[in-house]
């Protein structure tokens, strides 16, 4: 579904923003990049969309993208949902960049709420909407005090949470922005993806850039960077387990969703990630309800 | 009540002023905490209690004089030139202090387990078990009952929220306890365990303590020493017993004839 490159016509500047605001996150890039899960704060815009619909992911895309670049975006996993749809159509009319559903094909890549399953290479940006880039802002709804505590580090607060999931559930109960901890100092979200895709944010050969829109700070993990999840000794950190493959490709050891089929309680777990599931579909794989789902349709 | 007594102070205030603007909290305060006592602050409200203690526990700047506390290792070290780091670490492990109201040192929205295992989490223990094991433990040595450890700090009353609140400051045997009116607001009957409770745990622990107070009953059952403040200075300084039965300052003279009989 690659797009040719055409001329925009547009009455809007590369990407939107002007160049002077794309050289201020520019710098707040430059600055995250250097000082890998620390949050740094920039001047963000109003952006055509509301707050809570990644328009920190956006501005980010918009400061990084070029006109080579080739853009996928992604929300929850699917290429195909309202908000990936419309911030792929948003940047196609006002960048005039090629756009793909093939994570192996894109350069930048902009996410709500997953990491791809296929593996990301060198040279690919995955752009991260943030809602709230404070891992310690539910304990401490102070910001004058969250700043001091990143900068003396002092993150024992942090494992409060953790004990608190404990002390309720019997485990930890945090499934989704699970606080880690970037090259063995900074204590960071890592935005609303589920824990299970926690293990693929350490040593990842891409760039992975955040950007939280209303809260005003951008932050990053460089390639080839140490991302640790948070755990106790007698709780190690654990991702969540599926007991059946995808209902469609037949994949295992990946992420899926329910969907609900009836109302009789009829159901079934599909990849989340829709371009990795029709891919191994291409490739002949088939789950055990692959051929009613064709009948049905 | 008896001490051990070190011969080196652990806390030492020279000269310590505080002004906020032209008005005086404090002004030339200076005595020696000695390892194992019980220092008592009195005086009416106003008369610069809690300045002093704030700019002891490095809440508050001072505006002259200088406050040098003895490390663990032995070392002397001016509070005012220690970095922010320092002294926050100092804070949670080797200090603690014990906020009058309970609400303003607890995390209310979290377990009473989690209350008192923050600074053992915060100084890197990373063991669920042994967390819960020493909070547990603390629980039980502050009287608060074990099956009210997985329970928010809002559903307690006042006497096991304080009682909570010791608890938490205690974890981690600090050797310096800031106390600001730690019975203040609670009736009689759980001010008198509370204070038992204290007079036991700075006999057992040997910690130094610094309590603020204005309740006269509640400084001789705690302390060794007391010192009598007015308008930001100290009128009088001595022996608990010696002070209270035998005032020589005329502020003191009536303060202790202030003390409503029964």
């Amino acid at each position: 579904m690659n797009t040719s490159q055409e001329e925009t016509d547009a009455p809007y500047n590369f990407a939107y923003l002007d160049e002077q605001t794309k050289r201020m996150i520019r710098r707040a890039i430059l600055k995250a990049v250097a000082i890998p899960g620390y949050q740094v704060p920039f001047a963000s815009r109003e952006m055509p969309m509301p707050y809570g619909w990644g328009t920190g992911g956006v501005q980010v895309t918009a400061s990084v993208l070029g006109p080579d670049d080739v853009l996928k975006v992604i929300d929850q996993g699917a290429d195909d949902t309202t908000n990936a749809v419309s911030i792929r159509a948003f940047f196609a009319k006002v960048a005039g960049v090629a756009t793909t559903t093939h994570t192996a094909d894109a350069s930048i890549i902009q996410t709500r709420h997953r990491v791809p399953e296929t593996p990301l290479e060198a040279g690919q940006i995955l752009v991260f909407q943030v809602p709230i880039p404070e891992p310690l802002r539910f304990l401490e709804p102070r910001e004058t005090e969250t700043r001091v505590m990143h900068a003396l580090e002092e993150y024992g607060l942090m494992h409060v949470k953790l004990y608190e999931d404990i002390a309720r559930h019997g485990h930890i109960a945090t499934t989704y922005a699970y606080p880690v901890k970037v090259e063995d100092r900074y204590v960071m979200d890592p935005s609303p993806i589920p824990k299970f895709d926690n293990p693929k944010l350490t040593n990842s050969p891409a760039l992975q850039l955040y950007g939280a829109g209303r809260e005003k700070r951008i932050y990053a993990i460089p390639p080839f960077t140490r991302v640790e999840s948070l755990d106790f000794e007698d709780h190690p950190f654990e991702v969540q387990h599926f007991s059946e493959p995808c209902g469609l490709c037949g994949a295992e050891g990946v992420y899926l969703d329910e969907v609900i089929l009836d109302d009789r309680g009829g159901r079934m777990f599909v990849c989340s990630d829709t371009d990795f599931c029709e891919g191994r579909r291409e490739a002949g794989h088939r789950g055990h309800l692959a051929a009613a789902m064709e009948e049905g349709a | 009540m008896s001490v051990l007594l070190d011969d080196a102070p652990l806390l030492s205030v020279d000269g310590l002023t505080r002004f906020y603007g032209p008005r005086i909290g404090c002004r030339d305060v200076s005595f020696d905490l000695y390892p194992g006592e019980v220092l008592a602050v009195v005086g009416e409200s106003g008369s610069g209690k809690t300045t002093l203690l704030n700019c002891l526990a490095g809440r508050l700047p001072l505006s002259s004089g200088n406050v040098s506390y003895r490390m663990r290792d032995g070392v002397v070290c001016d509070l005012a030139l220690l970095g922010e780091a320092e002294r926050r670490f100092l804070m949670r492990t080797d200090w603690g202090f014990v906020h009058q109201n309970p609400a303003d040192g607890l995390r209310m929205n979290v377990s009473a387990g989690a209350n008192v295992g923050e600074r053992l989490m915060a100084i890197g223990d990373r063991h669920y078990c042994n967390i819960r094991g020493s909070a547990l433990s603390w629980l039980e040595r502050v009287e608060v009952p074990a099956d009210r450890i997985d329970d928010d700090p809002r559903g307690f009353s006042g006497g096991m929220r304080q009682r909570l609140q010791i608890a938490r400051n205690l974890v981690t045997a600090p050797r310096l306890v800031f106390m600001d009116e730690p019975t203040g607001g609670l009736d009689v009957s759980v001010q008198a365990r509370l204070l038992d409770l204290i007079r036991a745990l700075v006999a057992d622990l040997g910690m130094a303590a610094l309590v603020v107070t204005h309740d006269l009953a509640v400084a001789r059952l705690l302390s060794h020493r007391i010192m009598v403040m007015k308008a930001g200075e100290v009128v009088e300084e001595g022996l608990t017993d010696r002070v209270l039965d035998d005032p020589h300052a005329p502020y003191t003279q009536l303060l202790v004839s202030s003390i409503l009989q029964v």
